[in-house]
């Protein structure tokens, strides 16, 4: 029984879970370390004369919102359209076909919106940023920054950080127009609605605060998901290998970390709201 | 040279272990404001090491390192920035933003540190740009040049605010021979004109002679031997003649022994085994 205990024990102590230990370790200390970084510069710096610039914040805008908008659209135009289909096909069994739109409006605001586009997002937009700077590490360009006495995080992290912040949210704003839109081609041309009926319908059944904890998750998404980017990209060792693990690695992360704080954020709207 | 006046760059027993393995050890020079030094050794001797502690992103395991009197060991990171825009540093590769042009890598230690006009910082940069013989380049992408002008374009930016201090990692390697003498006549007419002091790390002979007003040569981590350029070449250390006179036979070991080698445990020697059983998938 003592030997066995001391055997399972042991396990724990074995040189792979140790070592998986150190580097989960390292890796959130360096996403805390990170974070508050972040925050200084955003919050604390400015009052002491060290501005960001925001002319970055725009360019990146582009590049992580605007250019990711049609991928956007087909998504949550396929998954409008599924929804609609899904939900009919389950309430003509009970003649309650008149809740198709409400069916749609609610699982998208609330749910369906925020998590399938921010997948997307970081599908897209977080691989790339955390391949750029992974590859601005291997290249020297961040050490170069940083004997330029340019902070890496105010000078790549800040602009980005903020650019997510916006085009997130924004992003699943016109992605649940869009999801919405595919509701109604459904709606219109499969089941028997008019584009007025469908549009009251759709509008009676949502409140603001089913696309306010939409927007809210959306926000917390897009947090996580340029943090673990940035995260990731800044701390590459090893190369062009190096950055693929990275890059990888921030896609996993961000992925896992999107989903369970989707959980819990429902839950607390759930539970405490 | 004032010999009175406090070094620039003051090395104190510098000591840097990573692990078991000491890179560094018992380091200790200065450097005087106008001064132009080399550092030179063969590859792996921890000449790129010190200059990473000199420019503070090292932490010294002990000793110190004072830049203008300032001890950058022990400094936090928004205090070793203010020290950092005083000096330059060319890296090896140069280290341009690929994301910018020419012209704006050389603009943006400009743009971060001073409150000068766009118009002001332009004809800085074309001004940088033509000491290091890049005029009309300003908007070509770091990946459009050649590995010698990224260099060049390094160059130009370390010099972009007039630094009192410039550290260069092999200024001339991947050069041809009139741009290395280019690049050693500015370096010259820096230090003489504007009293910019040099620190060089160097395996080019011919480049290190031109330039130096004092050498260091590293081997195994600690210096083997200073002086000026004429004590190096009249040296009687077997190690620093066959070095500045790249010989192959002496007493600077080529490959790393076995023992040495049980640092890096990931790269496990290989047993012997000849390419023609290899690729036929049998053992011998």
């Amino acid at each position: 029984m003592v030997i066995l205990l001391a055997a399972k024990l042991s396990a724990f102590f074995d040189p792979r879970v140790l070592s998986f230990c150190a580097s989960a370790y390292r890796i959130l200390k360096n996403y805390l370390q990170l974070n508050i970084s972040l925050l200084y510069w955003i919050l604390i710096a400015p009052f002491t004369g060290q501005f960001f610039k925001i002319s970055p914040v725009f360019r990146q805008m582009v590049f992580i919102g605007v250019r990711a908008a049609p991928m956007v659209a087909l998504t949550a135009f396929s998954v409008g359209v599924t929804l609609a289909m899904q939900a009919a096909h389950s309430l003509q069994q009970l003649g309650a076909e008149i809740y198709v739109p409400d069916l749609v409006m609610v699982t998208l605001l609330r749910e369906m919106g925020p998590v399938l586009i921010a997948v997307i997002v970081i599908g897209r937009s977080g691989s790339a940023v955390a391949a750029e700077l992974g590859t601005m590490k291997v290249s020297e360009e961040i050490e170069a920054l940083e004997v330029m006495a340019i902070n890496p995080v105010q000078y790549l992290v800040v602009p980005r950080f903020l650019a997510m912040l916006v085009m997130l949210p924004a992003l699943t704003i016109f992605g649940n127009y869009i999801g919405v839109f595919g509701g109604w081609a459904v709606c219109t041309f499969a089941l028997d609605f008019n584009t007025a009926g469908y549009v009251l319908r759709a509008l009676q059944s949502a409140d603001t605060w089913d696309l306010y904890s939409g927007m809210i998750k959306s926000a917390v998404f897009a947090w996580i998901v340029i943090t673990i980017a940035c995260n990731a990209g800044l701390h590459v060792e090893g190369g062009a290998e190096g950055v693929g693990q990275a890059t990888t690695a921030s896609v996993v992360q961000a992925l896992l970390a999107m989903l369970v704080t989707n959980a819990v954020l429902t839950g607390i709207f759930f539970f405490a709201v | 040279m004032n010999s009175n006046e406090a070094p620039i760059i003051e090395v104190v027993d510098l000591v840097r272990k990573f692990g078991d393995r000491t890179v560094l050890n018992d380091i200790s020079f200065n450097v005087h404001r106008g001064e132009t030094l080399v550092i030179m050794g063969g590859s792996g001797c921890g000449k790129s090491t010190l200059l990473r502690h000199m420019i503070g992103s090292m932490k010294p395991t002990s000793g110190s390192v004072k830049i203008f009197g300032e001890e950058i060991a022990t400094m936090k990171e928004r205090e070793i920035g203010r020290v950092r825009q005083r000096f330059g540093m060319l890296f090896q590769s140069g280290a341009l933003l690929a994301s910018l042009t020419v012209g704006e890598n050389v603009a943006l230690p400009l743009f971060q540190h001073t409150e000068r006009s766009a118009d002001e910082i332009e004809e800085i940069v074309k001004q940088k740009l033509q000491m290091v013989g890049l005029t009309g380049f300003e908007d070509l992408k770091p990946d459009e040049i050649s590995g010698g002008m990224k260099k060049r374009v390094g160059l130009a930016r370390a010099l972009a605010l007039d630094p009192e201090l410039l550290f260069s990692d092999e200024p001339t390697s991947g050069l041809d021979p009139i741009m290395t003498a280019v690049v050693d006549q500015l370096t010259l007419k820096l230090a003489h004109g504007s009293h910019m002091t040099a620190v060089v790390v160097s395996h080019d002979m011919t480049s290190a002679f031109r330039i130096a007003t004092r050498m260091i040569m590293l081997g195994h981590g600690s210096i083997v031997a200073q002086g000026t350029p004429e004590e190096i070449r009249t040296s009687t250390n077997p190690e620093v003649h066959q070095f500045i006179n790249g010989e192959a036979d002496g007493p600077i070991p080529l490959n790393l022994s076995q023992d040495e080698h049980e640092h890096h445990q990931h790269v496990k020697p290989r047993p012997f085994v000849s390419a023609r059983f290899r690729f036929h998938h049998k053992t011998p």
